[in-house]
């Protein structure tokens, strides 16, 4: 492997990693600004209660996704200064905006949040929550900005002089169509995942610990079960507008997603095969007819451009090479997304059956003993689909870095040798595997710790004396 | 003004930023088995950047970005050139930010010292290497044609450079110490004013050395007299740290203490910005031509315009809340505010499963 192999190991792991933290902190923020709204609205403590015990989850996983957010900025100049030194007239603006407007306020807002309790005025602090939230939400909307300008390039012009692409309308970078329908999909993606934890945790409560909290931990089956169905529907919704805007700026993704070798009309929509999917042998299929017509043109029978076809188109355009991206990847790793989201909703549909007209799971049932399984594995599904998820977007759109402009193979840095990324790869793997563990093992700890004891402290003589409301 | 070299002084105003404010982290995470003699004082220490330090860090971030959008090159150049300290860096600052948050959360002695561990290597080893970063940008680096650094890992520790680092350290140490005195109370409050003294000391010898080396190598005008500045708001701060407090006998000045460190650490930066314009990253191999400059290195003007106009509006209102927070908790903390261990949770009712 050369060092540009390594790099985009490095960037796969490293990304696909640093995206476990962040839909959760996306979510789970809006939803425990929630709950406190829920308190601050009604005064019942279930609610202050549900907000501390989700706030912890949150807390926890927001630090790993903070300083793993480090490793993805600076990734950028030390593994691809090719690329960098290429596209940062227009892609560094957005990096630079998402830090001054929502890095600083996510960060100072949350610091406040956490330790704020005694010190801020009730409203002042539940501000502070929703402030966080959309602090994330901003963040996701300029880095996916930067995302969407590397599938579909608008807004610049390349100056053959200094050989780097230049920015001419950022409103358009900014309004780019796939930034516009990628933005929802993946919040939607980030409340589908911290609904399913919300749901799942308390879901658990209710089972094993019966009679402890009830009230509350239904409310969250509720509030998670539905946050996790509403956000799928969102995700439907918006992925099939988004697979459309795929086909037609970036074709050759649409076929490599569906295998489809040779040009067809109607097209049909691969459930699952068995096969190499080279493209050299027939492979079986099972086929549902002319839907793949409709997923990418909205008729059902519109034609679909196969990978033989547009490699042909795409030689003739760019010279000579191979303009199809790993086949194999991009057709499972689309259905794998579904495929994981779409059990994702149904997990949550069960639970809030079993918790229907205020029924409760009954522990010996055999039927809870399934639902506890489905239980514990339900927040890991989102997780799988937003992976699969990127990693389809992302490898769809090789052998490109910038759709049509630059190819990944000359984006890597010359200054870095193939052991300077073999040892950051080494080090991140290994560090981001030991943290993971340790996360990992928090997470279930105060997961399962239930809710906490929120009677206020004794009244203090005088504010100096009063001890921290939270302290590390 | 050209926007490009309005955007070399806001980027200098980044880390001006960055390193006064994360500086005194540092300085509290390196001085954390020095000052805190029991799991109270070590809590008591944390919790003084506690609400802070992570909103510091983006300081760190927001410059990186600017750098990226405002000079691609300098960016692509440094951050590809300087990849193993910048990798080192990088662990570092996970490290620490992951301890911040995870200590607290188990209570085992042996998980806290874990931590504890993290926390010192991860404040040490950056306070080290950003002297040793920005020390190898004001004197330059082997560059070719392309921008691209030719050098290694053993060009940038040259001797000069470790001078940089060890001078940052010393800065960054004094500045946690006297941070600490200005936001604790009781024992750990005195033992903090006075090693800050001794500190202190160390901190003037490594700071006038190094950039009195760095102003004999090259010497503008307004490098000169920033270092000179700086040198004197440094000893002016500790002279501070050794003033009884007007309001509490057993106490410092250390309100202006801190203001002396802080002041000096940004004039210190800003010389070495000062020393640095017009260029951005000069290169030791054929530097007429090989070098990056403010004007080679930048983006078009519309980016730029951009940006300033994004800047302009949105700086102020980070400084505003930012300065808010630090209003919010400026209380004093000692050992009796720190509430007691979260009991451990609840024995497990039922199966795992």
């Amino acid at each position: 492997m050369d060092a540009t192999d390594l790099a985009r190991w490095q960037f796969g792991i490293t990304t696909v990693y640093h995206f476990l933290f962040v839909p959760i902190t996306i979510g789970l923020s809006f939803l425990v600004a929630g709950f406190q709204t829920a308190w601050s609205r009604t005064g019942d403590e279930k609610w202050l209660k549900l907000t501390k015990f989700y706030g912890k989850l949150l807390l926890i996983n927001f630090a790993m996704g903070v300083v793993t957010g480090l490793v993805q900025e600076f990734q950028f100049g030390m593994n691809w200064s090719g690329y960098s030194r290429f596209v940062g007239d227009i892609f560094g603006a957005p990096l630079a905006m998402e830090a001054l407007l929502a890095f600083f306020l996510e960060s100072t807002f949350l610091g406040l949040w956490i330790f704020g309790w005694d010190r801020l005025p009730k409203r002042i602090h539940l501000a502070c929550i929703w402030i966080v939230a959309v602090g994330t939400v901003l963040s996701a909307s300029f880095i996916l900005a930067a995302n969407s300008w590397m599938q579909n390039p608008v807004g610049f012009r390349i100056n053959p002089e200094r050989g780097r692409a230049e920015l001419t309308d950022f409103g358009a970078v900014l309004t780019n169509k796939v930034a516009l329908i990628t933005i929802p999909h993946t919040v939607a993606g980030a409340f589908l995942t911290a609904g399913a934890l919300v749901a799942a945790v308390a879901m658990w409560h209710l089972v094993r610990r019966p009679g402890r909290d009830t009230g509350a931990f239904r409310s969250a089956v509720k509030l998670g079960s539905w946050t996790t169905l509403v956000a799928m529907a969102a995700l439907l919704i918006t992925g099939d507008v988004q697979g459309k805007i795929m086909t037609e700026v970036q074709p050759m993704k649409m076929a490599a997603a569906e295998a489809l070798y040779t040009t067809e009309q109607p097209a049909p929509f691969s459930l699952f095969t068995i096969g190499t999917l080279d493209g050299s042998r027939p492979v079986w299929s099972l086929d549902v007819p002319r839907v793949l017509s409709f997923l990418a043109t909205g008729t059902f029978d519109g034609r679909v451009q196969g990978v033989n076809d547009l490699q042909a188109e795409y030689a003739a355009r760019f010279g000579p090479g191979n303009y199809a991206p790993n086949i194999p990847v991009t057709y499972w790793s689309f259905r794998l997304m579904i495929g994981f989201g779409v059990l994702a909703a149904l997990f949550a549909l069960w639970a809030l059956w079993a918790i229907r007209k205020g029924r409760s799971p009954a522990p010996e049932r055999r039927g809870t003993r399934f639902l506890m399984w489905a239980m514990i594995t339900l927040p890991l599904m989102p997780l799988a689909a937003n992976s699969f998820g990127w990693i389809f977007t992302e490898m769809g759109r090789q052998p490109w870095i910038v759709f049509g402009q630059m190819k990944t193979a000359v984006a890597a840095s010359p200054a870095a040798s193939s052991g300077d990324v073999i040892t950051s790869l080494i080090v991140y793997t290994v560090l981001y595997g030991v943290l993971a563990v340790v996360e990992v093992g928090l997470l279930l700890h105060y997961a399962r710790a239930g809710l906490p004891d929120v009677t206020p402290p004794p009244p203090a003589e005088s504010d100096e004396d009063r001890p921290l409301a939270f302290a590390y | 003004m050209e926007l490009s070299t309005l955007w070399f002084l806001l980027i200098a105003l980044l880390f001006i930023g960055y390193f006064v404010l994360e500086g005194f982290d540092f300085g509290v995470g390196m001085l954390l088995p020095v000052l805190g003699r029991d799991e109270r004082e070590r809590r008591v220490m944390i919790n003084t950047i506690g609400p802070v330090w992570d909103g510091n860090e983006v300081w760190l971030i927001t410059a990186g970005g600017a750098m990226f959008a405002a000079f691609p090159e300098w960016y692509a150049s440094l951050f590809s050139g300087f990849y193993l300290p910048l990798l080192l860096i990088l662990l570092a600052l996970i490290l620490r930010g992951v301890a911040f948050e995870y200590r607290g959360k188990r209570p085992a002695a042996s998980w806290k010292r874990r931590w504890d561990w993290c926390i010192v290597f991860g404040s040490a080893v950056p306070a080290f290497l950003w002297g040793v970063a920005f020390a190898n940008i004001v004197r330059g680096v082997p560059l070719n044609a392309e921008h691209d650094y030719t050098g290694n890992l053993f060009t940038l520790l040259n001797l000069y450079a470790v001078l940089g680092g060890l001078t940052t350290v010393a800065l960054f140490l004094t500045h946690g110490a006297i941070f600490i005195a200005l936001k604790t109370v009781g024992g750990i409050r005195h033992r903090a004013n006075l090693l800050a003294e001794r500190l202190g000391v160390f901190a003037v010898l490594a700071a006038a050395l190094f950039l009195g080396v760095t102003l004999l190598r090259r010497a503008t005008p307004a490098a000169v007299v920033l270092a000179v500045l700086a040198a004197l708001c440094l000893i002016g701060g500790l002279i501070a740290n050794r003033m009884p407090s007007r309001t509490d006998p057993a106490g410092r000045r250390e309100g202006w203490a801190f203001v002396g460190t802080a002041a000096a650490i940004a004039l210190a930066v800003a010389s070495l910005f000062a020393d640095l314009y017009p260029f951005v990253l000069p290169s030791t191999v054929d530097p007429l031509t090989n070098s990056l400059t403010v004007g080679n290195a930048s983006s078009t003007p519309y980016t730029l315009k951009i940006m300033t106009w994004v800047a302009v509006v949105f700086t102020p209102l980070v400084l505003l809340y930012q300065g808010w927070t630090y209003w919010v908790f400026r209380r004093r903390i000692g050992t009796s505010h720190i509430p007691e261990e979260p009991a451990p949770a609840p024995a497990s009712g039922g199966r795992a499963v």
